[in-house]
């Protein structure tokens, strides 16, 4: 579903951030991305979102290829591939609702089913009291259940998260954590970046990809 | 609607420089606008003038039917040329006699006829430019028995130099200001882009089309030439107004003909649009990387 093949990024000023990285990510797989901070984590995200392309070796998500993609092919693949951030991004201005919405609306979903799926959206991530409370009066943790809300909106079949427990306290950072477990067991795939390593320790069954200065030091299921 | 709904929210969020950006098309388009109304009105004037110009040819005295008959079809197979006329030393002098009433006792006394016969040529209408009209003169008098060939005064040239010379400052100032027009809007474009960052940030993390994040920004860039079309003509009108009560010898003026001012709104719809196109594409498109 996700296959990096000897990926190499080098930026402009900053020299490279990623050197001859390789591995395969399988259907409905979860895997841990750690590794310090600067060791590439979110360069290797971006790739497979396709912000960026490799400067070497080739990404693959599902029938897209780096090396081939159109650039209006793009809105397609991040359908597919939902995206949660540390600082969650969400819109100040808009309730919890209206934030979900915005990316059904955007995709071009009809108006008329925005209501029910922005609610059932809410809901899979167990915020469905909060629908209409603005993103300043919610925690940390349930910031971050709206955006997963709506990374979900397009209904992506792997979720990709740079940290998302990164701003939250260990008992917030554990309901999200939860959650990414309970959306993996209903068939998405997910690739956690984190540099939490207790996190990373206490779930040994879980794959974890580790990078170091850019290079994949360790795979857990190799 | 949506993409309407945010132009005008675009509007609502920089005012003065959305102003600036239709003030400059609009000052851009009022100084074509009464360069045009000018050249239509004077142009109308220039045609006549050039219709009516002829090349003429004088000849010899002792010039035989014959070598008129030939020189005549060689001159109408120019393609320069429309029409050739011969006049006879006879009709020279009958026209004499009826346009020079005051001289018609000297002609009537006269033993010989002392006018030359002529050609009159008439150039074809894409061919009435100074060059061609001294060429033209210049293959008659190259006749051995064309003793003179002339054409149009002096001050029809001058009239030509004019009309090019006014066309090339009004293009120039005007397209100086389409310029700055253009300039603004990119600039009004990318404040507007800037202003909604966050939103479009998402709405590309979640896979919006481009089109779709990017239709706001050029309706809005599209309406600011509008807009400026439509207060350039507003302008020009009220010149047009104006202008003919302040000046007494002017009595009537027409106004632009109607492709004219339709183009020209349109061609500040279309270069706000371009304008709006450029800058998006600059700020919106990294996002998606090479494409
Ligand atoms: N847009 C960019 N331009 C230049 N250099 C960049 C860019 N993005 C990342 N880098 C560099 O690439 C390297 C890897 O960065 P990356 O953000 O992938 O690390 P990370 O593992 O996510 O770190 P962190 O844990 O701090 O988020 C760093 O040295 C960084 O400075
Ligand atoms: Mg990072």
């Amino acid at each position: 579903m996700i296959s990096l093949r000897d990926v190499s990024k080098a930026y402009p000023r900053a020299g490279d951030a990623l050197r001859g990285v390789s591995f395969r990510l399988r259907k409905g797989e979860f895997a841990f991305l750690t590794g310090p901070s600067g060791a590439g984590k979110s360069t290797v995200l971006e790739l497979i979102h396709f912000q960026t392309r490799p400067t070497e070796g080739e990404v693959q998500v599902s029938r897209y290829n780096s090396r081939r993609v159109r650039r209006r092919d793009i809105p397609a693949l991040r359908r597919r591939v939902g995206f949660v951030f540390q600082d969650f991004k969400l819109l100040e201005r808009l309730t919890a609702a209206e934030n979900v919405a915005f990316a059904l609306e955007v995709i071009g979903t009809p108006r008329r089913e925005i209501a029910g799926r922005v609610q059932r959206l809410l809901s899979q991530v167990g915020l469905a009291a909060r629908a209409s409370s603005r993103p300043s009066e919610l925690s940390g943790g349930e910031r971050q259940r709206v955006a997963v809300a709506r990374a979900l909106a397009t209904e992506p079949r792997i979720l990709l998260a740079d940290e998302p427990t990164g701003n939250l306290d260990p008992d917030a950072a554990g309901g999200v954590f939860e959650l990414f477990r309970m959306l993996n067991h209903l068939g998405t795939a997910v690739l956690m970046a984190t540099h939490d390593a207790d996190f990373v320790r206490r779930h040994r069954e879980i794959r974890r990809l580790e990078l170091q200065g850019g290079r994949l030091v360790g795979d857990s299921a190799a | 609607m949506r993409a309407v709904r945010e132009a005008l929210a675009g509007f609502r969020r920089t005012p003065l420089l959305c102003a600036l950006s239709i003030g400059a098309v609009g000052l851009s388009l009022v100084i074509l606008g009464l360069f045009g109304l000018v050249a239509h009105n004077v142009g109308g004037a220039i045609g006549d003038v050039e219709r009516r110009m002829e090349v003429v040819g004088y000849l010899l005295d002792d010039v035989g039917p014959e070598q008129v008959r030939d020189a005549r079809r060689e001159l109408e197979a120019l393609p320069a040329v429309e029409s050739v006329r011969y006049v006879s030393k006879n009709e020279a002098l009958e026209r004499a006699r009826r346009d020079l009433v005051e001289f018609s006792d000297v002609f009537g006394e006269l033993r010989v006829n002392p006018l030359p016969a002529s050609f009159h040529l008439r150039l074809r209408e894409g061919f009435r430019t100074p060059e061609t009209v001294s060429e033209t003169a210049g293959t008659l008098a190259a006749y051995p028995f064309i003793e003179e060939a002339r054409f149009g005064d002096e001050w029809v040239e001058r009239l030509f130099a004019l009309r090019s010379a006014a066309a090339a400052i009004a293009l120039a100032l005007g397209g100086g200001f389409a310029l700055v027009a253009v300039l603004l809007i990119v600039t009004t474009v990318r404040m507007a882009v800037l202003a909604r960052g966050e939103e479009i940030e998402i709405m590309q993390i979640v896979g919006a089309r481009e089109g779709y994040i990017q239709r706001p920004f050029l309706l809005e860039g599209a309406v600011t030439g509008f807009a400026g079309g439509l207060l350039a003509l507003g302008v020009t009108r009220l010149a047009y107004v104006v202008f003919p009560a302040r000046f007494a010898a002017v009595e009537s003026l027409a106004w632009l003909p109607h492709p004219w001012t339709v183009a020209g709104v349109a061609g500040a719809a279309l270069l706000g649009l371009l304008a709006a196109a450029f800058s998006v594409h600059r700020e919106v498109g990294r996002a998606y990387g090479p494409s």
